[in-house]
């Protein structure tokens, strides 16, 4: 069962900030947790990450900064910022809300 | 890992690169996600083609994904031009801002010293030209890096315009300053040219480059004249809410300073810019060569209508010097932006048109001039300008000639590119002539 397009893209904002809320990561390392966590059934085009990354940027909800890995592969990096912070909060209340009637209206 | 992989990695890498929406620094993050995908397949055991494949198909279509980055960076789709950086590379802005500075302090020195504008204005009208102009060669020697040889020679026009200038008892108010101060000023445009060429101005390719830089050099000019304008519209009001007059110290200070510093930094643009961002000038070429066509065919048919194009010749020489020096914009305009190999395209046969027409209203204008200069006698003013219009008479002539027999086949394009632009030194010559012998032929009236 892969899990629909339109599903997918409005979970992905609360998805990129809660997994940045466990600390700064890269977009590769963001899509394999994603992929671990979700079994591989959260399908996304790995370059459509990017973009994402980049608005959240100019939102002021990340940070990123270049950084060389073991490997002497650049890579860039994204942090939570504070307003990030609360914005997964906000989401995560939202969630909450919505997940909970669900789960309500299926039990 | 293998150079086949490599290579496939950097042409995926300039198919992305190619969209506008991406920078190269997204370019490089999607390369190390790539890369890391890459290591992640090869260590689970596929080969190096197959692992690419996956994982470039896993990045998404290049199409898809530079229109989701266009959506988040849809400023990307306007070439920028941010002062003072282009890829990170010096451009050479410290030196222009230099030599702008330079050029103002000297334009507003005597100023500050109690001699401004207000009441010297034949000392500013004869030497303000030169003193821009020079700054403006001083850049583009300095950028060129050009040898001490050419900037001696670069050097003796300025000074022989200054010292004739200065030298020359002109009578206040006469005709003849006004003519050499103007034809000094296209006098050391050209030598301006001759420092963009950094020495090769005999080539025509050179030449034409140098076409294109005044082109745009004007249109760069206006626009900083433009928001100059709004800057001192809003302190002359500004001061004056608060009960300040400011109009000296702008009049004096503020803009003929502000005018020669703009000299020198449109100048930087325009080089800085280049590569960057469209040429207008031959987008206006384009835009206005139908619309003048049809006016210089109307201008005709009223002629033959009526019988006479002439009417009142009261200013008439210098208004179709004017019109002629516009026709000549025009198809220098559209040639410069024109594919050399090209054949004969709608462009080329309206330019006949249009140069056709100039040349037929003008023959009579031309006539009857002479007519009325035999009548009246000679005066500095009529013969300046009698003798740009043969001059731009004879050019129009060769370029309808050429164009023509270009049309049909018999010539090449560029035998019309060289035609205009061997005609740089006859302007040069010309220019040198009013400037310089004008004053004394004419005894400085």
């Amino acid at each position: 069962m892969k899990v629909g397009k339109d599903l997918v893209a409005a979970s992905a904002t609360p998805i990129v900030l809660g997994i940045l809320a466990d600390g700064e990561s890269y977009g590769y390392a963001i899509l394999q947790r994603i992929a671990a966590l979700s079994d591989g059934e959260l399908a996304w085009t790995d370059g459509m990450l990017y973009p994402l990354l980049h608005r959240l940027e100019r939102l002021g909800a990340v940070e990123s900064r270049w950084d060389v890995g073991g490997n002497g592969r650049r890579r860039k990096h994204y942090q939570l910022t504070p307003d990030g912070k609360a914005l997964l909060a906000e989401q995560r209340q939202q969630w909450q809300v919505v997940t909970s009637t669900l789960s309500q209206v299926w039990a | 890992m293998s150079t086949g992989i490599e290579a496939q990695i950097a042409q995926w890498r300039a198919f992305l690169t190619e969209r506008p929406a991406v920078s190269p620094a997204d370019a490089d993050e999607l390369e190390a996600h790539l890369r890391d995908h890459l290591d992640a397949l090869t260590a689970a055991g596929l080969s190096p083609d197959e692992a690419f494949l996956v994982a470039a198909r896993r990045v998404g279509a290049i199409d898809d994904v530079a229109k989701e980055f266009a959506r988040e960076h849809s400023e990307r789709l306007w070439k920028q031009l941010v002062l003072g950086q282009h890829d990170g590379q010096p451009n050479g802005f410290g030196t222009a801002l230099a030599c702008a500075v330079l050029a103002a302090l000297t334009i507003v020195s005597p100023a500050l010293f109690g001699f401004g504008m207000t009441g010297n204005e034949p000392f500013y009208t004869v030497n303000a030209v030169p003193v821009v102009l020079a700054f403006v060669t001083g850049l583009l020697a300095i950028r060129r890096s050009a040898s001490p040889r050419l900037i001696a020679a670069l050097a003796v026009p300025f000074v022989v315009t200054v010292a004739a200038l200065n030298a020359y008892p002109f009578e206040d108010g006469g005709s003849t300053q006004a003519l050499s101060v103007l034809h000094g000023l296209v006098l050391l445009w050209l030598v301006v040219g001759i420092a963009y060429s950094n020495g090769h101005w005999r080539s025509t390719r050179h030449r034409m480059d140098f076409v294109r830089f005044t082109g745009e050099w004007v249109v760069y000019m206006a626009l900083i004249a433009l928001g100059g304008g709004v800057l001192v519209g809003l302190t002359l009001g500004a001061f004056a809410a608060v009960g300040v007059d400011a109009e000296l110290a702008v009049a004096n200070v503020v803009l003929p300073g502000g005018a020669a510093g703009a000299a020198v930094i449109a100048t930087w643009l325009v080089e800085a810019k280049q590569g960057v961002i469209e040429n207008i000038t031959p987008v206006l070429a384009r835009l206005f060569l139908p619309l003048f066509t049809v006016f210089l065919t109307v201008l005709v048919a009223t002629g033959v209508v009526q019988r006479d194009v002439v009417g009142s010749p009261r200013g008439l020489l210098i208004l179709f010097d004017l019109v002629l020096l516009v026709v000549i914009a025009l198809v220098l305009y559209t040639l410069s932006s024109r594919d050399r190999l090209a054949p004969p395209g709608w462009t080329d046969r309206l330019m006949v048109v249009l140069v056709a027409a100039a040349i037929i209203v003008d023959t009579f204008v031309l006539a009857a001039m002479l007519g009325r200069i035999g009548e009246f006698g000679m005066s500095a003013n009529k013969a300046a300008s009698l003798g740009l219009n043969v001059v731009l008479w004879v050019n129009l002539c060769g370029t309808v000639a050429l164009l023509v027999r270009f049309l049909r086949g018999r010539s090449r394009h560029d035998a019309v590119e060289r035609w205009q632009t061997s005609f740089l030194p006859v302007y040069f010559a010309w220019a040198a002539v009013v400037a310089f012998a004008f004053p004394v032929l004419f005894s400085f009236a």
